[in-house]
């Protein structure tokens, strides 16, 4: 299936045979395990592991703890409580799920800044990396309604605040509101359909997730050079890549292994820090909290939703064209969806001939700003909405706008790239000098 | 739904008083050495017990506590108490609001039934007090700086250090607002709260000559609350631990594996 020339699996025993004839399975884990590999990935591609990882463990640990969860505004909050008081290693489950969502998001995060830098979205990979788009915003909707099952004080103020965020639709937006709760308000229903959804969205995740991994098992792992192996023929090939058993399922392994060092010390010893003790207040609708803020993982695009207030020109300019349709609110829900628009779309805003940031002297410099954006938008997305955090806010939304607009498709036509390495095999070598095969 | 919203209508007022307290920002609240803090942090099996008593007390008159099943007294790694004297504990409990507790109302006796150590501690509503289950968890003590989440890093969250600082922070000031009289507490987020001071110091004997001065009596129900709030903490560290200790033996072995697999192909020589 890999487009990478390499042995296919060619059954040898008389059942191995007969299996494969009829269905054939185990030449496809064969393939799939043994698909060539650059050699020189470095450790920055480990993530992939551990979100698999993460996916799992979240429908493990999120199946045994619908079995003692009663989706009832009356009993949900009681129900977890019951969960972490009398259910068997409940409070471990618990902790796991809540805090395996971080983990996760953290992945994700290292993930497509990963590919961000080395342009792992660039052709042939456009539809790995819009695939991957669209499992990031399906783990963004299951994380939040995930959040809000427990009915907690931040469960209920954050769901109203972000189904709020349709209602700021013009015309149309008040209706999609109601039926998104169904209801006027955050209510059993919205539980019950959030409840029934987090369970749903996890398996198209998975289904999704497969579909990631055939397109670059099609076109091949991109990798620190972004030069491509080597096709010409199985022996050339075989010079750029080692198989992915047992190297990279190793390699893999132990990487994960240190996350999850941390990932259980987070667990064990401090399982509230990335928590918000609101939430262990029962949801009450007649009592708001004194700042609604959302899990750590959306404070960026929270950031950027909240940084177009009525205050800035550019929105009191569309107002004005627009005749008032498209207010501050509005224009702050399409910022946030924008922001993540502008992810998906970067395999076409990006016009350099060079895949890898190595190899790019000016795009480093943005890269990393961009870099620090995102760490910034993240911490002023949980700060207050007065002083000089709206300028920070301002400033770092037009920026990543900015980088994915402007910055990227300047740089491929005036930037000057280092030399590429001939291969990736001579990349390695340079590494390795005294390896020798 | 309606059952909540009526409550909460007729706590609204309460309520607005506590709406700031949720976000837990408040005055000065200094850092207590409590023994369950760190990695390994244990309960301290006395103070607990002393806890409870300080609840029962004096808590329980104005507060609930309508998560904590009473059993759990008797459990390890809390206050562990024997369980018979955990059954005569829950058969003399009084049940201070009974309407909030009609689960357990005696329709033949007329009155609530005596509580049996299945049942869980009361709620309590009569007067607007929040239920204390979880308090422990819902509040913070510590913040930032600036928003880096550093101090809660080092020092834990600080639900029962800010427990603390609220019962000791009275200043004896008081004011008559709309017919309710605040009192001045430098802990609490507007510097007025509706709770009157529940503890002055020696308000328990304690059974063990514990010293019952308000601060460590403010201190033994702030680790009472805790345990109330996280009753698996200590499994919980030691589930860690042993997770910890056996993923790091793992890695280990996968980091001599990873290295001895690719030697040959880094032109490396390796010892193993």
């Amino acid at each position: 299936m890999s487009g990478i020339p390499h042995d296919h699996y060619e059954p040898k025993t008389g059942i191995e045979k007969a299996i494969n004839s009829r269905l054939p399975v185990i030449g496809l884990v064969y393939d799939t395990l043994m698909i060539p590999t650059p050699k020189n990935l470095n450790w920055m591609w480990i993530w992939g592991i551990v979100l698999a990882f993460c996916l799992g463990l979240q429908i493990v640990t999120g199946i045994v703890l619908v079995m003692h969860y009663t989706p009832h505004v009356d009993l949900a909050f009681a129900s977890v409580e019951h969960i972490m008081r009398d259910v068997n290693g409940g409070h471990m489950l618990r902790y796991l799920h809540a805090n395996g969502a971080s983990l996760f998001f953290l992945a994700v995060y290292l993930h497509i800044f990963r590919g961000l830098y080395y342009g792992s979205y660039k052709a042939p990979r456009e539809i790995t990396w819009i695939i991957g788009m669209i499992i990031y915003l399906l783990m963004m909707a299951t994380g939040f309604m995930g959040y809000v099952l427990p009915w907690g004080q931040m469960s209920f103020w954050g769901a109203t605040v972000i189904t709020g965020l349709f209602g700021a639709i013009p015309f149309i937006g008040e209706p999609i509101q109601t039926w998104l709760l169904g209801g006027p308000a955050v209510d059993n229903a919205t539980l019950n359909r959030f409840f029934s959804l987090h369970y749903l969205l996890p398996f198209v995740i998975a289904a999704l997730v497969i579909v990631h991994i055939w397109a670059f098992h099609n076109t091949g792992n991109n990798n620190p050079t972004g030069v491509e192996v080597r096709r010409t023929s199985k022996e050339e090939a075989k010079k750029d890549t080692l198989p992915f058993w047992p190297y990279f399922v190793i390699k893999d392994l132990f990487a994960l292994g240190v996350v999850l060092v941390v990932f259980f010390a987070v667990v064990g010893f401090m399982p509230n820090y990335l928590g918000h003790p609101d939430n262990y207040l029962e949801a009450n609708p007649l009592s708001t909290p004194a700042h609604i803020v959302p899990e750590w993982y959306f404070l960026p695009f929270y950031a950027i939703l909240r940084a177009f207030t009525a205050d800035v020109w550019a929105v009191q300019a569309v107002s004005f064209l627009t005749g008032g349709i498209v207010d501050a609110k509005f224009f702050g829900v399409l910022a946030m969806f924008g922001a993540i628009i502008a992810m998906a779309l970067v395999p076409w805003l990006d016009t350099s001939s060079v895949r890898s940031g190595k190899y790019r002297p000016m795009f480093k410099w943005w890269f990393w700003l961009l870099a620090v954006d995102f760490v910034v938008l993240m911490w002023v997305g949980a700060m207050p909405t007065d002083g000089i955090y709206p300028y920070i806010s301002l400033i770092g939304a037009t920026y990543w706008f900015a980088y994915f607009f402007v910055i990227l498709p300047l740089l491929g036509v005036i930037e000057k790239p280092a030399p590429l390495p001939a291969s990736i095999e001579e990349d390695f070598a340079s590494h390795y000098p005294d390896a020798a095969e | 739904m309606i059952k909540q919203l009526t409550l909460s209508a007729l706590t609204a007022l309460g309520l607005s008083a506590t709406a700031a307290l949720a976000a837990g920002e408040g005055g000065h609240i200094h850092d207590v050495d409590f023994s369950f803090e760190g990695p390994f942090g244990k309960y301290d099996q006395m103070q607990l017990q002393r806890g409870l008593q300080i609840y029962t007390e004096v808590c329980s008159s104005c507060h609930g506590m309508k998560f904590v099943p009473i059993r759990t007294l008797a459990d390890e790694g809390g206050p562990a108490l024997p369980e018979e004297q955990v059954r005569a504990y829950a058969s003399q409990l009084f049940v201070a609001d009974e309407a909030s507790n009609m689960h357990l109302f005696d329709y033949d006796e007329g009155a609530a039934r005596p509580l049996t150590s299945n049942d869980h501690f009361p709620a309590n509503n009569s007067q607007n007090a929040p239920d204390l289950s979880l308090m422990a968890k819902a509040r913070a003590g510590f913040h930032g700086p600036a928003g880096t989440g550093i101090n809660q890093f080092l020092k834990g969250i600080g639900g029962p250090e800010y427990i603390v600082a609220i019962l000791t922070g009275y200043t004896g000031e008081e004011k008559v607002e709309a017919g309710t009289t605040y009192y001045e507490n430098t802990a609490f987020s507007t510097g007025w709260i509706a709770m009157a001071p529940p503890l002055y110091g020696e308000d328990v004997e304690f059974a063990d000559g514990h010293s019952n001065e308000l601060h460590h009596e403010a201190e033994d129900i702030a680790a009472f609350l805790m345990w109330a709030a996280e009753p698996k903490m200590m499994a919980r560290k030691k589930a860690g631990f042993v997770a910890v200790t056996f993923l790091v033996l793992l890695t280990s072995l996968l980091y001599l594996t990873n290295k001895k697999l690719w030697a040959p192909h880094k032109g490396k020589k390796t010892t193993l």
